[in-house]
C-alpha cells in the first residue's frame, strides 16, 4: 500500500502451492495486491503488506489459502473488549464498526 | 420500487454529519431491498451495497447520470468492509435479497456487481451456486464505478486500498466524539482530587491544578486522536503506540511551556508522562480505523503498548499527587 507499512513478519497467511489451481481470484480481490499468478500458480509477492482481511481465503475455490481466522478488523478497542469479555465470561461485544 | 436521487439533500448531509460524529452512527440504516437510480432497464447493472445510510449515500452520489439498479442488503447498518468481516455481508444474504426482490424477473442478465471490499465476506462462487447470479467484483471506491461501468474492468489503482490525508481527516470527528465519556470520567476524578487538595491548599490552587491537568488531557487527545492520524505516514516507527508517544511528547511541550513557572519538577514529569501515555493509547486505538493493520500485528503491539501506557499513567498520578509537597 502506497506510503504505509505495518509490522513485518506478523501476519498469519499461508498459501499451499499444491492445492492452488491458478484461478487468480486472490490476485483479483486482495486490497493490498500481494498475489501474482506466475506459471499457473499464485505467488505471494508482498507478504508483509497482508492485513489479514481474509478476502483471498474466502474466494479461493481450492481451499489453498489460510488466513488468521480470528474475527476483527485489527482494532485495539475490539481486542480490549474481548479480553474483558473473557474475564467476565460473557460473549464479546463488537467494536461498533 | 423506490427511485433515489444522485444528489444529497440537506437532510442527508446533516445525517452524514451525525454519523461521522457518532451521534446517529449506530442506528443509521435504510430498508434493505431493490432501489433504482435514473431509468434502468432489463439490461442495466445491479449494484450490491450495505444498508448503512452513509454507505448508500456515498454510492448514489457517484452515480450521476447513470441508470442502474441498487440492491441494498441487510448488514445491520454497518459499512461494506466491516460487515463483510463480521459475516453479515455474505453470499447467503445477497442470495436472499436477490430472491426477495425477484431480480431474475427484473433483469435479463445473471450478474450482480459487488464492491471489492466485500470479498472478505462474499465468496463469489458461492453466490452463483446459491442464487444463479454470478458476482463480479467492482472497484474499491464508488467514485471509480462510472469508469468501471464504461470500461467493464478495474485497473490496479482501483483495486488498491488507499489511506490519503482526506480519508484520514474525515475519521477524526468520530475519534474525538467517542472520547467524551472518558473525558467526563477524567474530569470527575480530577474534581475529586480537588477535594483532597483543598485539605492542604487554598481552593484557587486546587482549581488551577485541575485546569492544568484538563489542559494536558485535551492536549493529549489532540496529539493522539487528531495529529497522529493526520501525520500518520510521516511519524517515525510502525507501531502506533510508539507513534503516539512521539506525538504526545512533542505535544506535552505546550502545557509544560504554559505552566512552567507554576509547576514543581515532579509535576512537570507528571504532565509529560500523562500526555505521552494518553496520546500513545489513543494512537494505538486508531489501528482499528486504518485499512492496513493486521489483527496479529495489533495484538502484538498492544502487549508492549498497554504496559507502557498503564505504567506511565500510574507514575504520572503518583508524581502529580506527590508533586505539591516536594
Amino acid at each position: 500500500m502506497h506510503g504505509f507499512r505495518y509490522l513485518d513478519g506478523t501476519a498469519i497467511l499461508h498459501l499451499s502451492e499444491d492445492k492452488c489451481i491458478g484461478c487468480g481470484n486472490c490476485q483479483l480481490v486482495c486490497p493490498h495486491r500481494i498475489f501474482q499468478i506466475r506459471e499457473g500458480k499464485a505467488e505471494i509477492i508482498d507478504y508483509n503488506a497482508c492485513m489479514e482481511c481474509g478476502a483471498c481465503e474466502k474466494n479461493c475455490p481450492a481451499g489453498a489459502i489460510y488466513v488468521n481466522p480470528d474475527n476483527g478488523c485489527g482494532c485495539a478497542s475490539y481486542i480490549i473488549n474481548n479480553w474483558f469479555a473473557r474475564i467476565r465470561g460473557k460473549a464479546p461485544s463488537s467494536c461498533g464498526c | 420500487m423506490p427511485r433515489v436521487a444522485a444528489k444529497l439533500t440537506l437532510r442527508d448531509q446533516l445525517g452524514t454529519v451525525g454519523a461521522r460524529t457518532g451521534f446517529t452512527r449506530n442506528n443509521y440504516k435504510i430498508t434493505p431491498g431493490l432501489y433504482c437510480i435514473g431509468e434502468p432497464n432489463a439490461s442495466s447493472p445491479v449494484l450490491v451495497t450495505a444498508n448503512y445510510k452513509l454507505t448508500f449515500d456515498a454510492l448514489r452520489q457517484k452515480l450521476v447520470g447513470i441508470n442502474t439498479w441498487i440492491l441494498v442488503i441487510d448488514t445491520r447498518g454497518i459499512n461494506v468492509w466491516c460487515a463483510a468481516g463480521k459475516g453479515t455481508f455474505s453470499a447467503e444474504e445477497i442470495a436472499y435479497q436477490i430472491q426477495k426482490a425477484n431480480i431474475d424477473q427484473i433483469v435479463n442478465h445473471r450478474e450482480v456487481l459487488l464492491p471489492q471490499l466485500s470479498a472478505n465476506g462474499v465468496a463469489a462462487h458461492e453466490l452463483k451456486r446459491l442464487s444463479g447470479f454470478s458476482g463480479r467484483f467492482g472497484p474499491i471506491l464508488a467514485a471509480d464505478l462510472p469508469k468501471f461501468l464504461r470500461n467493464g474492468e478495474a485497473n490496479e489503482d482501483m483495486r488498491t486500498v488507499t489511506f490519503t490525508l482526506p480519508e484520514r481527516a474525515v475519521l477524526i470527528p468520530l475519534e474525538i466524539c467517542m472520547l467524551w465519556k472518558q473525558f467526563g470520567i477524567a474530569v470527575v476524578i480530577f474534581s475529586s482530587c480537588r477535594g483532597y487538595l483543598q485539605i492542604f491548599f487554598s481552593s484557587t490552587v486546587a482549581i488551577n491544578r485541575g485546569i492544568m491537568l484538563a489542559f494536558a488531557t485535551v492536549t493529549a487527545m489532540m496529539a493522539g486522536a487528531v495529529f497522529t492520524p493526520l501525520l500518520l505516514p510521516w511519524l517515525p516507527f510502525r507501531q502506533f503506540w510508539l507513534k503516539g508517544i512521539v506525538m504526545g511528547s512533542l505535544a506535552s511541550l505546550l502545557p509544560l511551556f504554559v505552566y512552567w513557572q507554576s509547576m514543581s519538577s515532579f509535576e512537570k514529569i507528571a504532565i509529560f508522562l500523562w500526555t505521552s501515555g494518553c496520546s500513545s493509547y489513543l494512537a494505538m486505538n486508531f489501528t482499528g480505523s486504518t485499512p492496513f493493520t493486521s489483527l496479529s500485528g495489533v495484538a502484538k503491539e498492544m502487549r508492549k503498548g498497554l504496559a507502557f501506557q498503564i505504567s506511565s499513567m500510574v507514575l504520572a498520578s503518583i508524581f502529580w499527587v506527590v508533586g505539591p509537597f516536594v
